[in-house]
């Protein structure tokens, strides 16, 4: 592709660019990213399509993972849905089936999410409120009731105690008569990230690595078709890192992961075809297409070059993305609506594998009924009206697009070296290194934002002095009351036997550092609690508190 | 000679996360933007409960108390800090709310004496300016 350029011509054009005077804005893009004015073969020196591109659904995938994309399959369209009881949250997940949802995902609570039960006094004011209240498996079997698990699949964003949810699920799968082997979905159960970004934190690095990795090496050997981690840059980037941070930081972590399962004794192509991505969707079009495309490319090549995976089903990065919840604003919040769209757009441009739109209500409250449905139908206008599916990679071979690709890949790959430099993932994360780098790039777009450098809607510019609020959704104080009471029901109702007894055998395997499944399988089966089971390992574990940065 | 500009002492303020949320991007870029503009901030991290966040502002001697809240429990712990700070004797410490607090809110929170709701998009300057136009009942 990268043909000669005719320098006469090109001459003559730098010349009227030149004469021409400068825009009000530096042309940047929303990481902060300098953009040139125009892109030619010269920005793809040594570029030859077939060994730096390649086609879909072959190695390195900058293209797709699949040969045919979106002509094949469209990508899963994916609304992250819960809020109060266990109850409520089952009958949302209904309402979204019935208009054409193609897969359900979890919402957890921020006390089960910190692995705490509703009935702490810590989740005082917390129960249901952003995501659905879990304490014991008969929570589980509510949220599931009348859904076929063995048919749908199903995403759970949950990551400290993510080994003892996932217990609850499987066990409740057994409960139902639905074999392991047909599950599929995802549970995030990617605790790297929180320690950069997320801060739901519980134990310390080490023992959170640990039981991410139980998790991965358990679902390796009995639920096959489930994606036992979701490598997640989503929550980077609403921290405040640029785009090629969350590529890094993402990448970094997945290699993480795949060093600890060798270390365990796995073989790398038993495991890498089931590790699964999560990417933010952000505003900066282009710069969002590049990080995907990136991010296959740089992950394929590791996996092949440096782990030697042999199987293609390791090399391929598949991914699920969500637009930026950041992004959105509170001042004339059905403009929410247009940059949902074109961050749709984006992921789509870029190959994701599964979608989330977010509702333009979600900088008030959790998603309105009518929010949630025009964010959905979002998805289902890109798939069906505008063409963008017909063709794989469309924007494959842009000069810019391609220029972008590349700079993103090598961005990544210096900050793997800076990790590296640092002692590896573990001691980077101890001296705040990821933390930093983020706080630092988002202080920078305030900063952008501030001088009107940065122009944000109706926000910075064009404001509006009248504000028509938006119906939002309002969680009934009720519910903590319900949940904390049919919490405390179970714990009156199950043997206090059963429960101390499997605790126990929690506390035992995880001082012999043995896979916690079984015994985390067992605990659910007697009823314990999130909280419980929490606390048991936190005493072996230890408990960490959030750095400050 | 030079003259010697009226001799100022920074404001003190103690920024807050309480409860469980973790969501700590904004508190962290206003609490730079605050030290840079020249105040003095203490910022004790995630997880503070009501009555650390009052021990703090006595602690601290503090003019100026920011609360930041994305997780929708801000009419659950706020009114229970202001209700602290005020048994504790420190109702001269002014309080601010920042994050996500939808609009039917923000007349309740200001009904409870919170002096200020600062929500998303807001430029770090309408912050300072409105710190240094209300200056310190703590060491007036």
């Amino acid at each position: 592709m990268a043909t000669a350029v005719d320098r006469k011509l090109w001459s003559q054009w730098q010349r009227e660019i030149e004469a021409a005077p400068p825009g009000e804005q530096p042309a940047t893009t929303v990481s902060g990213v300098p953009i040139d004015p125009l892109y030619t073969p010269d920005n793809l020196d040594g570029f030859e399509y077939d060994s730096s591109l390649g086609y879909p659904g072959q190695y390195p995938y900058t293209r797709g993972v699949h040969a045919t994309m979106y002509r094949g399959r469209l990508w899963t369209m994916r609304q992250f849905a819960g809020f109060g009881t266990a109850q409520q949250t089952n009958e949302r997940f209904k309402f979204l089936v019935a208009k054409g949802q193609t897969g359900l995902s979890t919402a957890f609570d921020l006390p089960t999410l910190m692995g705490l039960d509703s009935d702490d006094p810590r989740s005082l004011g917390e129960v249901g409120r952003l995501g659905v209240a879990v304490d014991t498996i008969d929570d589980m079997r509510q949220l599931f009731a009348g859904i076929d698990i063995g048919k749908i699949s199903v995403s759970m964003t949950i990551n400290a105690p993510a080994a003892v949810i996932m217990a609850f699920y499987l066990a409740n799968a057994q409960d139902q008569g639905v074999d392991w082997r047909k599950l599929r979905g995802t549970i995030q159960n990617d605790t790297l990230k929180e320690f950069h970004a997320q801060n739901e934190i519980y134990f310390p690095p080490e023992p959170s690595v640990r039981l991410a990795i139980d998790v991965i090496e358990f679902c390796t050997r009995h639920v096959p078709q489930w994606n036992p981690v979701s490598i997640s840059g989503y929550h980077i980037r609403e921290a405040g890192s640029t785009a090629a941070q969350e590529l890094a930081f993402t990448l970094a972590d997945g290699l993480h992961y795949v060093d600890q399962c060798l270390a365990r004794g796995l073989q790398v192509d038993e495991f890498a075809p089931r590790l699964s991505f999560f990417f933010n969707a952000h505003n900066d079009l282009f710069e969002e297409v590049a990080k995907y495309r990136a991010a296959r490319a740089v992950w394929a090549d590791r996996l092949r070059n440096h782990y030697g995976a042999r199987n293609e089903n390791s090399w391929k990065l598949r991914f699920h993305a969500q637009t930026a919840g950041c992004s959105l604003q509170d001042k004339q919040p059905e403009v929410n609506l247009i940059r949902v769209a074109y961050q749709a757009l984006a992921a789509v441009l870029g190959g994701c594998q599964s979608l989330h739109t977010n509702s333009m209500d979600e900088t008030l409250a959790l998603p309105s009924e009518h929010a949630v449905t025009l964010a959905l139908r979002t998805q289902q206008v890109l798939a069906h009206e505008t063409g963008v599916t017909n063709t794989v990679d469309p924007l494959g071979g842009s000069y810019f697009v391609e220029t972008l690709t590349r700079q993103m890949a090598q961005e990544a790959r210096g900050y793997f070296d800076r990790i590296e430099a640092l002692g590896g993932m573990l001691p980077a994360i101890e001296r705040g290194f990821f933390r930093r780098e983020i706080a630092d790039a988002a202080f920078a777009f305030q900063r952008e934002f501030d001088a009107k450098h940065k122009i944000i809607v109706g926000v910075n510019a064009y404001q509006e002095a009248e504000r028509k609020p938006l119906d939002i959704l309002t969680i009934d104080h009720a519910v903590e009351t319900e949940q904390v009471a049919q919490t405390r029901r179970v714990r009156k109702e199950r043997s206090g036997e059963e429960q101390r007894r499997t605790l126990d055998a929690v506390r035992r395997a995880a001082e012999a550092q043995e896979n916690l499944l079984p015994t985390l399988l067992d605990a659910a089966r007697a009823r314990a609690t999130v909280g419980e089971v929490m606390v048991a390992l936190a005493e072996v574990y230890g408990r960490c508190d959030a750095a400050v940065v | 000679m030079v003259k010697c500009v009226e001799n100022q002492i920074p404001l003190r303020i103690v920024l807050a996360k309480v409860g469980l949320d973790g969501h700590d991007r904004g508190v962290k870029v206003v609490s730079r933007a605050l030290r840079d503009a020249g105040f003095h901030v203490i910022y004790p991290g995630l997880w503070q409960s009501p009555e650390a966040v009052v021990r703090t502002v006595a602690d601290e001697d503090a003019d100026w108390l920011g609360i930041s809240l994305l997780s929708g429990t801000h009419m659950t712990l706020v009114p229970r800090i202001v209700e602290m700070l005020r048994a504790a004797g420190l109702d001269h410490v002014g309080v601010l709310v920042g994050g996500i607090i939808p609009e039917t809110d923000v007349p309740k929170l200001l009904e409870l004496g919170v002096a200020r709701v600062f929500g998303p998009g807001t430029p770090m300057a309408e912050i300072i300016d409105f710190l240094r136009a209300h200056g310190s009942r703590t060491h007036a």
